[in-house]
């Protein structure tokens, strides 16, 4: 068997394809987060409770009115969304103009007490969610066990990250967007409502986040927690990104997989940490993140 | 009466009511003076320490960010490289009297401080905070592996020893007496920063950073000298709480540290001398007097809704608040 | 001289009568202090419902033990050895608190139990794992009573090596817990024949499993164990079974598993894994009427560690209440001297160095078909005695060991 730095191929291979599935969910993850700082300036620290709230969804809707898994991968997000409107419209509303900090203080405050008192609720030792039958099993590539839900997961990412990155950047509705964020007084004079634009656009961010959310219920123990851990990672991979590039979000997330993948190879204790490295890297070189813009 | 009768007058007044305010502080200070020498009678002293630890950890963060404008993510890092300095120090060097273990562990967190600010002074705005808690991770992942820190275990068993080899420290009020001069001792260094020229400067950085350049201030180096001092106050606060509460561990260095130091200079008030003090108070004894009651599963919610609370309502915190009040109504 | 010694048995007897002063209760209350963790990671295992086992223990006697009060107090630890220090000092130096009870991360009961042992109070240590806490950190003021980290590596590994697991890979969480966990374990398994194939050290906490679970498949190991807790080993476990792990013929090895746990996972997706435990709520008669009681009082089926706060309560109010003093040394006597024959175990004892010994359990997790209920999950394979359970005093390294 070829070896590479004491690592067999195979498990390269493995690790490699890994990283990309952890790249994917770590790119629909900062999507959100990108689109909602990017177009808002809002620096949205519940993102990590949305995802959790998108999971901790699908398993009470299944739980106890039997929602399937395809019905939650759309019913939750829409749920998360508008309890993203309604944050957006009852609160970030009021510090709009404000500096971007009293977002991520105000976004925090909301994440403590979305977890709080979930937690208080649920508790923190997870709660079930079974694979749904159709994705049980997998298949041997060679090198790997590649479960069937894995290879979905990445379909799935990635199809809604480009097909978002499609809607703001190269449609009509995706320039109101920009517009209406950029010169929100000439937006409201063409007629067109900028303050529900808004409340959407966050709507639409969060959305994402409990996107992802729903994708990890099957594999991953769903606690109220869950979010709090995987944030600031996903933040860092929009800075190194740039803020507010939702291509770099995208790309960056994708990366980033990889490179903790092989860390975990290589180097195990340190693949919590590498992206932290990465990013104090970056931002030496770049300021404003691989593919962030000078403001 | 002339021009200048006029305006001779009106700077007499201006002087009168500034003396008077002058008198008003000089009273309320010595009443707060005696406050505090009195409360290790009336409260429990350790519990007081904890308070003026973080207070004086609030204070040296809000030197950056209130005073300065810079939001640093990152400040448990310095708090927690004071704290396990002095402890691995003091645990391990039993000649080392008190003080030498608390100046190593401060001059520890101003040498680490240095390297931060000169790693991100040139980013803005949240990619300054960015920065920072980049750094800080990789601080809290070095603290984490090393052995000295005794991992998620903690570092246990720091002697509180002897000050200056004569003062027995293990006795909470002598403690108490030692923490509290080294607190006021920083409360009056950062009240005459923040008054001096130096201090001037700071806070046109902070409302206008071109403006300060093109008054020719090389205003990088401003920046890096407030955030050092900042770090080096941090590592003291850090490195007395290692000594008060003879461990250190890593919640100090956890990322969460660094969200509740804005959270009690936020409510106190971002920018004032008491505000980070008041604000320091009020946390510690929420989180306390929660912890121990029926409301104890609900602290973090509640600290949650704090957070929306002064953000929304009061983002200048409770002393920003009344000062405004007060010169509305009264000044 | 008659009168000489009439004299001195008076001065004898007096000064008796000043020694029995000390032996009553200071206060005329016991002030029992609950310090756990209520919202975080560990708040399952023993937390809100560790709170309740603990009232229970108290309503069992009548609120009141040889006429004197018996209050509780509870705090949060979140945690932080921090908080856990403060709270604890404030408690025993400034409200009285005669015991402290709870104590789950080890973090945290070793910092609590420095400040116990500095004001000569007691504690009564159940959710932590570490057998460092009666080992290296043992004081004489504290008492490791549910289980501890070094019954975790002779009940399973033993079991598991001799049905013919030979080579292991262990996925180890990095910090102090997982790092002793996985010499414990290491030295099991080569003690009786096996070999450790490789280990990998992950980040505390993983979310994603994927990468490590791949690398130890990778490994053709016989075994994969798991020196983790809680939402690291649940994830471990989830992937696992995504990944075929044990399909592919290896086996998966929970080092500490709770039953909260367990319960979380689902039989569907923890069945057949191999365990070790301290209690079960179905392992008797006993344990079920008092488990039954408990599920009235919470809705949940306790873990061990409910079960061993509950135990540990009423030895210790049962002390009191022979002694009829709650001077820390006259209990932790008292309680040392009296076998332990409860709902909890038979014979247990507690040794000098305070590691409460007695018979621990290897258990396996029942196939969904097997289980009956949505609590009924494990079937007990082997009692662990006592004696193998837990580290002899010969290799001990407490101050309090005699040997030593």
């Amino acid at each position: 068997m070829s070896m590479i730095f004491g690592v067999p191929m195979a498990v390269l291979s493995g690790q490699l394809l890994i990283g990309i599935i952890n790249g994917a969910f770590y790119a629909l993850l900062s999507l959100g987060l990108a689109i909602i700082f990017g177009l808002l300036k809002i620096i949205n620290f519940a993102h990590g409770a949305m995802y959790m709230l998108g999971a901790m969804a699908t398993v009470i809707m299944f739980d106890a009115l039997d929602v399937n898994y395809w019905v939650a991968l759309f019913l939750a997000p829409v749920l998360v969304g508008i309890v993203g409107v309604f944050v957006e419209y009852f609160l970030l509303r009021r510090i709009a103009g404000q500096d971007h900090i009293y977002s991520l203080l105000l976004t925090f405050g909301v994440a403590l007490i979305m977890q709080g008192v979930l937690t208080n609720i649920y508790g923190v030792s997870g709660l079930r969610y079974a694979m749904p039958d159709m994705f049980k099993g997998g298949v041997n590539l060679g090198f790997m066990f590649m479960p069937y839900y894995r290879a979905w997961v990445i379909v799935a990412a990635l199809l809604v990250c480009f097909g978002t990155w499609f809607m703001v950047e190269k449609t009509k509705l995706g320039a109101y967007l920009r517009a209406g964020t950029e010169d929100s007084q000439l937006m409201q004079g063409f007629g067109i409502n900028v303050p529900l634009l808004v409340s959407l656009t966050y709507g639409f961010g969060v959305m994402l986040a409990a996107f992802a959310g729903v994708l990890a219920a099957p594999i991953y123990s769903v606690t109220p927690v869950m979010g709090s851990h995987i944030l600031i990672v996903v933040f860092a991979v929009v800075v190194i990104g740039g803020m507010g590039s939702i291509g770099g979000a995208i790309i960056t997330g994708i990366l980033m997989g990889v490179v903790e993948g092989l860390t975990k190879t290589f180097y195990p204790p340190a693949s919590s940490a590498v992206i932290f490295l990465v990013m104090v890297i970056v931002l030496m070189i770049r300021p404003h993140g691989l593919f962030g813009k000078e403001s | 009466m002339s021009q200048i009768d006029i305006q001779s007058s009106i700077q007499k007044t201006i002087l009168k009511q500034q003396k008077a305010e002058d008198r008003r502080k000089l009273v309320l200070n010595g009443i707060l003076l005696m406050l505090l020498l009195l409360a290790p009678f009336v409260i429990y002293p350790v519990f007081l320490m904890k308070i003026l630890c973080f207070a004086l950890f609030a204070a040296a963060f809000n030197l950056l960010f209130g005073f300065t404008g810079l939001l640093s993510f990152g400040h448990a890092a310095f708090l927690a490289t004071g704290g396990y300095t002095t402890g691995y120090l003091l645990s391990n060097y039993s000649g080392l009297t008190t003080e030498m273990g608390i100046i190593a562990g401060t001059l520890m967190a101003t040498v680490l401080g240095l390297g931060f600010a000169l790693l991100s002074i040139r980013r803005q705005g949240i990619y300054f905070a960015m920065v920072t808690l980049a750094l800080a991770q990789l601080v809290f992942f070095f603290f984490v592996q090393s052995s000295f820190t005794g991992g998620e275990d903690g570092l246990h068993g720091v002697p509180r020893g002897e000050l200056f080899g004569l003062i027995n420290l293990e006795d909470n009020l002598n403690m108490y007496y030692f923490v509290l001069a080294v607190f006021l001792a920083c409360y009056l260094l950062i009240q005459r920063i923040v008054s001096s020229p130096y201090g001037h400067v700071l806070k046109a950085i902070k409302q206008n950073e071109p403006r300060a350049v093109s008054l020719g201030y090389k205003v990088d180096r401003y920046k890096v000298l407030a955030f050092v001092i900042s770090a080096a106050l941090a590592g003291l606060a850090g490195s007395m709480k290692s000594v008060v509460f003879q461990l250190a561990s890593l919640n100090d260095a956890h990322w969460h540290m660094s969200g509740e130091v804005i959270l009690m200079t936020l409510v106190g008030g971002m920018g004032t001398l008491l505000g980070p003090v008041l604000g320091a108070t009020l946390v510690v004894n929420i989180e306390y007097q929660l912890g121990q009651g029926p409301l104890r599963d609900w602290v973090d919610p509640i600290l949650g809704a704090i957070f929306v609370i002064t953000v929304l309502a009061f983002r200048s915190g409770i002393v920003g608040e009344v000062q405004k009040f007060v010169r509305k109504n009264i000044g | 001289m008659t009168i000489m010694k009439k004299l001195l048995t008076s001065a004898v007897a007096s000064a008796m009568m000043v020694g029995g002063a000390q032996a009553e209760i200071s206060n005329n209350t016991v002030k029992i202090g609950y310090l756990a963790d209520m919202s975080g990671t560990y708040r399952d295992l023993a937390g809100p419902n560790g709170l309740s086992a603990l009232e229970m223990a108290v309503a069992d006697f009548g609120g009141t033990v040889k006429g004197a009060k018996i209050e509780i107090v509870t705090a949060d630890d979140r945690n932080s050895p921090d908080v856990a220090s403060s709270t604890v000092r404030r408690w025993l130096e400034n409200d009285n608190v005669d015991m402290v009870a709870g104590l789950v991360a080890s973090s945290v009961t070793i910092a609590a139990t420095k400040v116990i042992e500095e004001n000569n109070k007691l504690g009564l240590v159940n959710g932590s794992a570490a057998s460092s806490i009666t080992n290296e950190h043992c004081t004489p003021n504290h008492i490791h009573y549910t289980y501890d980290t070094y019954p975790l590596s002779v009940g399973t590994p033993t079991a598991i090596v001799k049905e013919g697991g030979k080579s292991w890979y262990i996925l180890t969480a990095d910090y102090a817990f997982g790092h002793s966990l996985e010499s414990d374990v290491t030295r099991m398994v080569e003690s009786n024949g096996g070999e450790i194939v490789d280990s990998i050290r992950h980040p505390f906490p993983t979310p994603d499993f994927s990468s490590f679970i791949l690398q130890a498949q990778a490994s053709g190991a016989d075994v994969v164990a798991l020196a983790n807790a809680g939402a690291d080993t649940t994830n471990a476990i989830t992937t696992a079974s995504e990944f075929g792990l044990t399909q592919s013929g290896q086996t998966l090895a929970a080092l500490l598993l709770f039953l909260t746990d367990v319960h979380a996972l689902g039989a569907e997706t923890a069945q057949g894994i191999q365990l070790t435990t301290g209690w079960y709520w179905d392992k008797d008669k006993e344990a079920r009427a008092w488990s039954d009681r408990f599920m009235k009082e919470t809705g949940v089926r306790p873990t061990m560690v409910h079960a061993g706060i509950y135990s540990s309560t009423i030895q210790y109010l049962n002390a009191i209440e022979a002694t009829g003093s709650d001077d820390s040394q006259t209990v932790r006597k008292q309680m040392m001297d009296t076998p332990i024959n409860d709902m909890f175990t038979k014979n247990g004892r507690i040794r000098e160095d305070g590691r409460m010994v007695h018979d621990m359990y290897l258990a396996q997790v029942k196939t969904p078909e097997e289980s009956n209920s949505e609590w009924d999950l494990y079937k007990i394979l082997r009692t662990i005695p006592a004696d193998e359970a837990f580290r002899p005093l010969s290799d001990s390294k407490c101050k309090l060991v005699s040997s030593n």
